[in-house]
């Protein structure tokens, strides 16, 4: 077979992408590609994985076994969606070691929602609903992204995170019909997290760097704030039925565009705890590298048994 | 290919869904041993029964083809339309054929 030209091999990855098929592993591609893909998908792991920490801050005081049994299983799934992630990371030719080492050494980000902390028992409530609602939203996207481990990895989270949203909104709906101090409650969570989880679809189009290429590339195929739009237009009628208000003078139905207006975000604050600064980012890595750092001897535990039963197989 | 990586090796996962269908790949875990391998697979991949069997191969015994000979490798079925039932004529009336 003969060699392709630069020009030739790139001319028909973009027509793969475009035609709707998928790029595989061990398929040629391009270098900016897949580092951006690197990116993009350790990044993703990453919120996974501490994601969990939030969440944790409840297991002990769950107000009830159905509660726990389900906040645990939640957990674990996040636990499970990180190791999707890596795995389809590492086909991009990055270690194991290399993807967290990156991360605990605080040279990759997560998403800095997780940096937001969980004050109360509704704020277990108000990250299903709307966390996991912002989540769900972008991942429906990625399912189709023109990376087939990616997209695999998309479509097998989607169907396990529905549960997540649904028990995050049956929180908030059994306090918004308990006492007033309970549904106060849930209104605080509201307040808080409605903003944080409209910052989790990134910067306006027109500051978001990395959208051209990636839309190009057929990994976003649609814009933040068309993905913000969906996600508020679907969130306020049930923010309307459980009975609380979105923190937000300027939201107001639409008639014309068929969508709600909504006000402007705070991107300062958005800048400084994407930068570190944010209410619990410290907290956040340094619990993920002690848990790291505490789990080696679990590791090398393993490591000797498993060389151990070897050479007595030998 | 990437540099040395304390994680453990890696096991590709496949998954039987049901009794009696085809085994899928289901993702990959890393793993010191089989064993291993197959608790984490099982822990990863079946939270909801999604199978009932699971067989883990080490990540670098697994041989695939190349996408850059997709053309050549697969040529020799591509012209043979007399493989499939449609090339033949049947004619009208003939049952069970």
């Amino acid at each position: 077979m003969p060699e392709l030209s630069q020009l030739e091999l790139e001319t028909r990855f973009q027509k793969k992408i475009d035609d709707n098929l998928y790029i595989e592993p061990k398929d040629w591609m391009l270098e900016k590609y897949r580092q951006n893909l690197l990116r993009q998908i350790s990044q993703h792991a990453h919120s996974e994985v501490v994601g969990m920490l939030p969440e944790a801050n409840w297991i002990t005081r769950a107000p009830n076994l159905r509660r726990k049994a389900a906040l645990l299983a939640k957990i674990q799934d996040e636990a499970g969606h990180g190791l999707y992630l890596y795995s389809a990371a590492e086909t991009l030719g990055s270690s194991r070691e290399q993807i967290l080492n990156a991360f605990l050494t605080g040279k990759a980000k997560y998403s800095s929602i997780f940096n937001y902390p969980t004050l109360t028992w509704a704020d277990i409530g108000a990250i299903g609903w709307l966390v996991d609602g912002a989540a769900i939203i972008n991942q429906v996207m990625l399912q189709r992204a023109s990376y087939g481990p990616y997209a695999r990895a998309m479509i097998r989270i989607c169907r396990e995170e529905s549960f997540h949203q649904r028990q995050g909104f049956e929180i908030l709906l059994t306090l918004c019909r308990g006492s007033k101090d309970q549904k106060a409650m849930a209104q605080d969570a509201l307040n808080r997290w409605w903003w944080p989880s409209l910052m989790m679809f990134g910067p306006h189009d027109k500051d978001s760097p990395h959208t051209g290429d990636m839309t190009k590339w057929r990994v976003k195929r649609e814009s933040n704030d068309e993905l913000r739009q969906k996600f508020i237009d679907r969130t306020v009628p049930q923010a309307d039925f459980l009975g609380i208000t979105m923190p937000d003078k300027d939201l107001k139905w639409n008639e014309t565009t068929g969508h709600y207006d909504f006000g402007e975000i705070n991107w300062e604050e958005f800048n400084q705890v994407v930068s570190g600064n944010g209410p619990c980012n410290r907290e956040r890595m340094n619990a993920r590298v002690k848990a790291h750092t505490d789990g080696k001897w679990v590791r090398d535990a393993a490591t000797a048994y498993a060389n151990k039963k070897r050479n007595k197989a030998a | 290919m990437a540099e040395q990586d304390t994680q453990w090796p890696l096991w590709e996962v496949f998954m039987q869904s049901k009794s009696g269908q085809p085994y899928k790949h289901a993702g990959s875990v890393h793993a010191a041993d089989g064993e291993m391998a197959l608790e984490n697979a099982r822990d990863v991949y079946t939270r909801r029964n999604e199978g009932t069997s699971i067989w883990v191969v080490p990540a670098n015994a697994i041989v695939a083809s190349t996408p850059e000979e997709v053309g050549s490798f697969f040529d020799p079925a591509n012209d043979k339309v007399y493989r499939h039932p449609t090339f033949y004529d049947v004619p009208e009336g003939v049952k069970y054929l």
